[in-house]
């Protein structure tokens, strides 16, 4: 190998995978999304026809995908600001002694946002099973009366997305957890000193010190409750009657249920744009902060 | 060099001692009772925390075990009074879980040899100047942007193109390198001392040799975290499986665990021996490495 190649050869294989299959899907996107590609057209592309924005147009004449994305808006809300309450506040908790105990706790944190979500929809379902599942009787004893988890339209929206939260906080936490490893020790030593509160020392220092971990998960955060797709496909499908049906899954059932590919390109190219918006407008907000 | 030097040089090298906040001694000396009494609060909190964030998966493994009368039983308990295991025994013998338990092995083998091109990848951009490195690493940090919904039709059409559908290739392809992972290992190899590179190739070794006896084994903590990320998200993966294979012989085992949600509403025992099959292992494979992982994102530079 020559040094002059050698570098080709060493980024080759990994940045042709991801321009195959992480760049190249979007333009294809974009162009299938001008068509009527349907299952017919996937086997003979002479069946698919050029129809320009006619997708578009029909798409936000579609009250299933306004729902979709209205459902998906609704999730972010819930969810977004809960997983980051709640990783921020476990990793500080977590991060107060390096006992061997809270080691351990640590483990029992993570383990949702690791394990299949096949698996933990299975469990949950069963759970939220309004037959003979726990939750309901757990209301019983308290002389509450029974929920419909999953077929009633609003309560289904907080059942999946509780699954998503529970899964959501172990990764968000660990990335906590480290960052917090970052925090010089002889900042809050100086502050204890001058006789900080360690509540005034976590306000004061460790969350400012943070704020570049805050950000990355916040970021990440709403990017995964915008494609939001796991819970709601495994637990309800999203019904009843659409009411858990997040805009990836919509476009998972009209391009692969209902073959309609090039309707469904469209819808992935909304979603994209608003995706690169969100990011765009945190990236923005993000430099002003640097600056001040 | 030998080896016993390069083990030595990995201590100098790498930055994954973090310094030991785990020294309990700290606080309580500071604020001697007050300290230790809050502690001792924040860690029954968080206790209690733990188990009901883990008690989904205490009664997944309960439920795997009760016989079909006691999972239906209401009011339900956690615990069964007579556990049986035929629902695993059944999911092999009745149900075609080993096919799909070999297939998924076989997906988490095949990402195996995308950690090593992830790894080159890392290596390239951490280590050598070329033309179109800034633009080329832009698109990789792009495509950790992108969401899998809105690839997942223009990527089933490629290869529905490349006739890649109904094959373990086409389940594992898409996700085979992520941008996310070459980030990493790029962060990672950015701190190998250029010195050695450079010395080995004065030596007469290839670029080839130098990845492979150099850069790899100085690699370890992240190459660590890595396999670790691989074996998981291979495992777990569902969406490709799922989109990419019609054929049974295919399945693997998120898949079928998916299917056993359509055909019971009324066999929770049989779907929750299924569930501990593919959340057990995984369980293992974190606890025991757990603390890589952790470390792995302290070298992340995200601090």
């Amino acid at each position: 190998m020559k040094p002059r190649i050698a570098p080709y050869v060493f980024i080759g294989p990994a940045t042709l995978l991801l321009l195959a299959f992480g760049v190249l899907p979007i333009l294809v996107a974009g162009l299938v999304s001008l068509t009527d590609m349907n299952l017919g057209g996937l086997g003979d592309w002479s069946r698919i026809e050029f129809i320009g924005v006619d997708n578009y147009v029909e798409l936000f004449a579609d009250g299933a995908f306004w729902q979709a994305m209205a459902n998906t808006g609704i999730f972010a809300l819930i969810g977004v600001p809960s997983v980051i309450a709640l990783s921020l506040a476990v990793a500080l908790l977590l991060n107060r002694s390096g006992s061997a105990f809270f080691r351990a706790l640590r483990s029992f944190y993570f383990v949702p946002a690791i394990t299949a979500i096949v698996a933990i929809s299975l469990v949950w379902g069963y759970l939220y099973n309004t037959q003979f599942g726990l939750f309901n009787y757990l209301l019983s004893i308290v002389g509450l009366p029974p929920v419909s988890w999953l077929s009633d339209p609003v309560a289904v929206k907080f059942s999946v997305a509780l699954v998503a939260v529970w899964r959501g906080t172990g990764l968000n936490i660990i990335i906590f957890l480290a960052a917090l490893q970052g925090v010089p020790r002889e900042y809050l030593e100086a502050a204890s000193l001058d006789g900080a509160s360690g509540f005034r020392k976590t306000v004061s220092i460790v969350i400012p010190l943070l704020r570049f971990a805050i950000f990355f998960v916040t970021i990440t955060t709403i990017i995964a409750w915008l494609q939001f797709f796991d819970e709601p496909f495994v637990l309800t499908k999203g019904g009843p009657i659409g009411a858990s049906t997040s805009i990836s899954l919509f476009l998972y059932q009209e391009g692969f249920s209902a073959s309609q590919f090039g309707y469904a390109s469209a819808g992935s190219v909304v979603l994209f744009v608003v995706i690169a918006a969100v990011t765009l407008v945190q990236l923005r907000a993000r430099r002003a902060d640097v600056d001040y | 060099m030998s080896t016993t030097s390069l083990d030595r040089t990995t201590e100098a090298v790498s930055p994954v001692r973090p310094p030991r906040r785990d020294d309990p001694a700290r606080p309580v000396r500071r604020h001697r009772s007050r300290g230790r009494g809050l502690t001792v609060a924040i860690g029954a909190a968080l206790a209690v925390g733990a188990l009901i964030t883990a008690f989904p998966f205490i009664w997944m493994i309960a439920s795997s075990v009760k016989p079909r009368s006691e999972s239906l039983a209401y009011p339900p308990r956690v615990l069964p009074e007579e556990p049986t295991f035929e629902f695993f025994v059944q999911l092999f013998q009745e149900l075609d879980f080993g096919r799909y338990l070999l297939n998924t092995i076989a997906i988490v083998l095949i990402g195996m040899v995308g950690l090593v091109l992830m790894a080159m990848a890392g290596y390239g951009f951490a280590k050598f100047d070329f033309r179109g490195r800034e633009p080329l690493f832009f698109l990789v940090l792009v495509t950790m942007m992108i969401p899998v919904q809105v690839t997942m039709i223009p990527t089933y059409l490629i290869l529905n193109g490349m006739k890649l559908t109904n094959t373990l290739v086409g389940i594992a392809l898409p996700s085979l390198v992520s941008g996310f992972s070459v980030f990493l290992f790029r962060q990672f190899m950015t701190t190998i001392p250029t010195e050695m590179i450079e010395a080995a190739r004065i030596d007469g070794a290839s670029e080839a040799r130098i990845f492979w006896r150099i850069i790899m084994p100085l690699s370890k903590p992240i190459l660590a975290v890595q396999v670790v990320l691989t074996f998981i998200g291979g495992w777990n993966s569902f969406l490709w499986p799922l989109i990419i294979a019609n054929d049974e012989r295919l399945y693997t085992l998120s898949v079928g665990v998916a299917l056993l949600n359509q055909q019971i509403a009324s066999n929770p025992s049989l779907q929750m021996a299924a569930a501990t099959l593919m959340v057990v292992p995984i369980l293992i494979v974190f606890v025991v490495f757990q603390r890589f992982v952790v470390q792995g994102f302290a070298l992340s530079g995200l601090k």
